[in-house]
């Protein structure tokens, strides 16, 4: 692989709905390695942070850059959106379509989808209507779909928040691999376990502000912000 | 009721008797309509698609000015291409009127804004489900299109096929620039308005079950085209 898109740098970046602040300013760096969660209560601002470090949301005031041109960084990082948006298609050919999309022969992006679907336990599906996949089956088919292009970074929004403890499990194990084949992933959650889980460092958001950011172990250990104090307690925040 | 009767007779005689002058005028008719449905749907569903996935100044009053132009009356769109075609009209040198063609044209102008707002409507819908997706990927335009009218082809084809049964029984405009020529422009409907002009109402309601009996074929054979192709419930 060429030079790493990362790291990124978000500079006094905001995002405004409706004339409101919903994010920011945030100032921080998502580095070269590690594994990123994004944790806070709902309505913190984690979706809204995500899709602004992806750039489908342009920050109102600030800047999100990259260490290569935003168009070449948009080649080379995936989104999982917290409801998964599954194509009126076969499994097969909604894992092939981002390999299309760059220009890749039928052929071969079927026969990279039809690996990938094995890989991540779709492998008896591949013909089916990915429509009638399960709630587990349809997040997995979303991330073998990110995956497939081989990203620099993989963001993740929720992904594992509808779904119960075993697809959960499943979905887990399969970020924790990609992670160690080398993909940087940056995932929301507002999973304090989950979090705890697959952390190497974290973003705590709170009313769009970052209060505290770091690495997973010292966070969990002591965290310095009151809100994320309580968060961990598990008292109810707002 | 005795006309009704004597319609469905009728129907069953030139059927069943093979007669050739009714051939001739199915054949002319289903050759006439699916070639204005496939022009049609050829600009009508790109369109569709474009008008979905593109924010430009006037869209609303695009959309708004394209659900206006699926009333437009057949009649004086067929007023309209007569203008257009006749000697001292601008498309008088290429001496179309009264033929086939002028008869294509004329339904294409009737039913492709029935085709590009039914795609709209469909398309748009589906955009609304992949937006997010289609533009994290980084898309671009015109592979947004081609995946939402691939992805949508389901309701694209009931936008055809509303197409077809607006084209196949239309009368008015095909009248006015086909002329109803034996041997030459005379379909189904125009047939049909012929017989009832001359009082043979038995004829003209045996054309007419002919002519539902044909459409029905059509879509029926259509659906199970698309049925086979794959059984699922998109
Ligand atoms: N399009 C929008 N218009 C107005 N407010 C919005 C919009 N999108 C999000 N918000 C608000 O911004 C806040 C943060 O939303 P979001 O980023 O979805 O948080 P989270 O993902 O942490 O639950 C919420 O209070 C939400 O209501
Ligand atoms: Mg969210």
């Amino acid at each position: 692989m060429v030079n790493s898109i990362l790291p990124l740098t978000l500079k006094d970046a905001i995002v405004k709905k409706r004339g409101k602040v919903i994010v920011g300013p945030v100032t921080t760096k998502i580095g070269v390695k590690g594994f990123t969660i994004v944790i806070g209560p709902n309505g913190s601002g984690k979706t809204s942070l995500l899709r602004l470090m992806h750039g489908m949301e342009r920050p109102r005031e600030g800047m999100v850059t990259w260490q290569c041109s935003d168009a070449e960084a948009k080649t080379r990082q995936t989104f999982v959106f917290q409801a998964p948006i599954v194509m009126r298609r076969s499994v097969v050919d909604n894992i092939a379509y981002p390999l299309l999309v760059k220009g890749i022969p039928k052929a071969k992006a079927l026969q990279e989808a039809t690996r990938s679907a094995q890989a991540i336990g779709l492998g008896n599906a591949l013909h089916l209507e990915a429509n009638y996949l399960s709630g587990g089956e349809r997040q997995k088919l979303a991330i073998a779909r990110a995956l497939i292009t081989e990203p620099d970074v993989l963001f993740l929004d929720e992904p594992t928040t509808n779904l119960d403890g075993g697809a959960m499990k499943e979905i887990e194990d399969v970020l924790q691999s990609a992670f160690k084949s080398g993909t940087r992933i940056v995932m929301a959650t507002h999973d304090f376990g989950q979090a705890r889980r697959l952390a190497t460092d974290v973003l705590f958001l709170y009313r769009g502000k970052l209060h505290e950011t770091g690495a997973a172990k010292t966070f969990f250990k002591l965290p310095k912000s009151f809100e994320a104090q309580a968060f961990l307690r598990g008292d109810i925040v707002e | 009721m005795t006309d009704f009767w004597q319609g469905i007779l009728e129907a069953f005689w030139l059927v069943a008797s093979g007669d050739a002058g009714l051939f001739e005028i199915v054949l002319r008719s289903l050759q006439v309509t699916l070639s204005a449905v496939v022009i049609a749907s050829l600009i009508g569903l790109p369109f569709g698609a474009w008008l979905s996935v593109n924010r430009f100044r006037y869209r609303r009053t695009a959309i708004a000015l394209l659900n206006a132009l699926m009333g437009l009356p057949p009649v004086v769109v067929g007023l309209f291409v007569y203008i257009m075609l006749s000697r001292s009209g601008p498309f008088g040198v290429l001496d179309l009127l009264y033929t086939p063609t002028a008869m294509i044209i004329a339904q294409v102008i009737i039913i492709t804004p029935l085709i590009a707002s039914i795609a709209h409507q469909a398309i748009r819908d589906l955009w609304a489900e992949y937006h997010d997706l289609l533009i994290s990927l980084n898309t671009t335009k015109w592979q947004r299109m081609r995946t939402l009218i691939w992805d949508s082809r389901r309701s694209l084809l009931t936008a055809t096929l509303a197409g077809f049964g607006r084209a196949i029984g239309e009368v008015g405009a095909i009248m006015i620039v086909g002329g109803n020529i034996d041997h030459a422009t005379r379909v189904l409907t125009t047939a049909i308005a012929l017989e009832t002009g001359k009082g043979d109402f038995a004829m003209a309601l045996g054309l007419g079950f002919i002519l539902i009996a044909l459409a029905i074929a059509v879509n029926m054979a259509i659906h199970s085209i698309s049925q086979t192709e794959r059984t699922s419930t998109w």
